[in-house]
């Protein structure tokens, strides 16, 4: 984050305003991807009318940065007046797309509105893998076409590739087609649990010996020893810290107006057809108990010699059981990377047993994910 | 500079936070910020109204300032930010100001 973007997120934390917001404008899809946590089945879309109130609203409340996103965006066919108007109210807008449906007139029309970034998800360079994990045929060439046709207008594209079983292989080759495509890509083995709170996705996560690998490829994290170094000293500015931007300056808004401290926090603390957004932002009890908590009151992780350097998301921890709580899949991502247990894992293997079952725990975890997302620029 | 018409570039992104007017450019996701006056004639620029009359109208009328130094600092402010591509210039009106534009 550049000094100018810190500065203003502190800001905006200070002033309480929500500088980011992410809105899912539906949840369909043309692609039915292994891993996504979504019901694709619409249950009540807020109509453009709906949406263009929604991002009033917004604007007035002071987000700047807007994260469009669904499912697949262009299954809305009124997607450009969506996004016509957001540009209208000086949103900068980002699009998460897989680019399906991307030709010349929609890369022309990404272009002439001036979105800021258009992402696209790719997951591996072989279309027999990236088609398998999208379920949609021919999806890879066409994606690949999305990105050529948007970047040869000038639009700035990053490939998302997140990371499971059935690609991990093929990081790689990907990092090799964003180079030659001159596009950023991340990397990220962040994998959800369904928004109902089935947990059975997680099966799909790479393990911890391939997280660890991944976490030691220099060309992908850069200085191996200092981002797997032994966590130092957790001070007191590190327990007083938020604990990352959701519901502070950051939310999440469903399909169906349902407002939610971040879009991996699915708590929901209002929704704006029954109530203002600013209402909702300022004084829902669920958000202002998810901003009340800071490192030093969380029960188990407050002790954690990781946590100066742990990226707990609250929001995993809240589908865990407890939002206070620790996030599993994080206490896996801090020991990938530096193979020393986390104050959850050693709670967990003393409930367990014996040291023994201890180690035996730790050296089969059974799936990892939500490490921070690599980037890397073309 | 002659007078002129601006309005803010299709690439720009701006909002308004405590007072301070900041702006994103999508060319190169550069991020600005403007001072209180800068801010105003931010606001200003729909296409439809001078920068003449945005400076004796509205900076002047809200700044204890001199119109001829007024306009001479909007003329750099304006020559900065055409150059980072934040703001398009023209000699004519560009177009009518949309009421969401009205509105930012």
């Amino acid at each position: 984050m550049t000094g100018l973007m810190q500065e203003l997120e502190t800001k905006a934390l200070g002033l309480g305003v929500p500088l980011n917001a992410h809105l899912d404008v539906t949840y369909r899809c043309n692609e039915r991807c292994t891993h996504c946590y979504l019901d694709h089945d619409d249950h009540g879309e807020m109509t453009l009318a709906e949406i263009k109130s929604l991002l009033d609203q917004l604007a007035d409340a002071g987000v700047l940065f807007l994260t469009l996103s669904g499912g697949e965006i262009l299954m809305r066919m009124d997607f450009f007046d969506i996004l016509k108007y957001a540009r209208q109210r000086q949103f900068c807008v980002r699009l998460k797309t897989n680019g399906f449906m991307i030709r010349e007139k929609e890369a022309d029309a990404l272009r002439n509105l001036g979105v800021q970034e258009v992402r696209i998800s790719i997951y591996s360079h072989r279309a027999e893998i990236h088609d398998g994990i999208t379920k949609l045929p021919g999806s890879l060439k066409r994606s690949l076409a999305a990105i050529r046709l948007l970047k040869s207008r000038g639009v700035n594209v990053v490939i998302g590739n997140v990371l499971m079983l059935q690609n991990v292989a093929d990081y790689a080759g990907v990092k090799a087609l964003a180079k030659d495509l001159g596009v950023e890509v991340t990397i990220d083995p962040t994998i959800t649990p369904r928004m109902d709170g089935d947990r059975s996705l997680l099966q799909l996560g790479i393990r911890d010996t391939q997280l660890a690998d991944v976490f030691r490829d220099s060309e992908l994290v850069g200085n191996v020893d200092e981002f797997c170094a032994v966590p130092g000293v957790v001070d007191d500015s590190a327990l007083d810290m938020v604990p990352c931007s959701a519901g502070h300056t950051y939310c999440y808004i469903s399909p169906y107006g349902d407002v939610y401290p971040c879009v991996q926090f699915p708590l929901p603390c209002g929704n704006v057809r029954k109530d203002t957004f600013l209402n909702i932002w300022r004084n829902s009890t669920q958000m202002n108990e998810v901003r009340s908590i800071r490192a030093r009151d969380l029960p188990t992780c407050s002790s954690c010699a990781h946590g100066g350097t742990c990226t707990r998301c609250p929001g995993l921890a809240y589908m865990e059981g407890n939002m206070r709580g620790p996030s599993s899949l994080d206490c896996e991502k801090s020991f990938a990377r530096t193979r020393i247990p986390t104050a959850n894992m050693i709670l967990k293997a003393q409930r367990s047993g014996s040291q023994g079952q201890t180690s035996k725990t730790l050296l089969s975890a059974p799936s990892l994910s939500n490490l921070v997302q690599i980037s890397i620029q073309p | 500079m002659k007078d002129c018409y601006i309005a803010k570039h299709p690439m720009a992104a701006s909002r308004e936070l405590d007072g301070e007017m900041i702006i994103m450019s999508a060319v190169n996701s550069t991020l600005f910020t403007l001072n209180d006056v800068a801010s105003l004639i931010w606001k200003s620029a729909d296409g439809a109204t001078s920068l003449k009359e945005i400076v004796e109208s509205r900076v002047c009328a809200e700044f204890d300032v001199d119109p001829s130094l007024a306009f001479s600092d909007a003329e750099t402010l304006v020559s900065d930010l055409v150059k980072h591509g934040l703001l398009v210039v023209a000699e004519h009106p560009l177009h009518e100001p949309s009421p969401a534009e009205r509105n930012s």
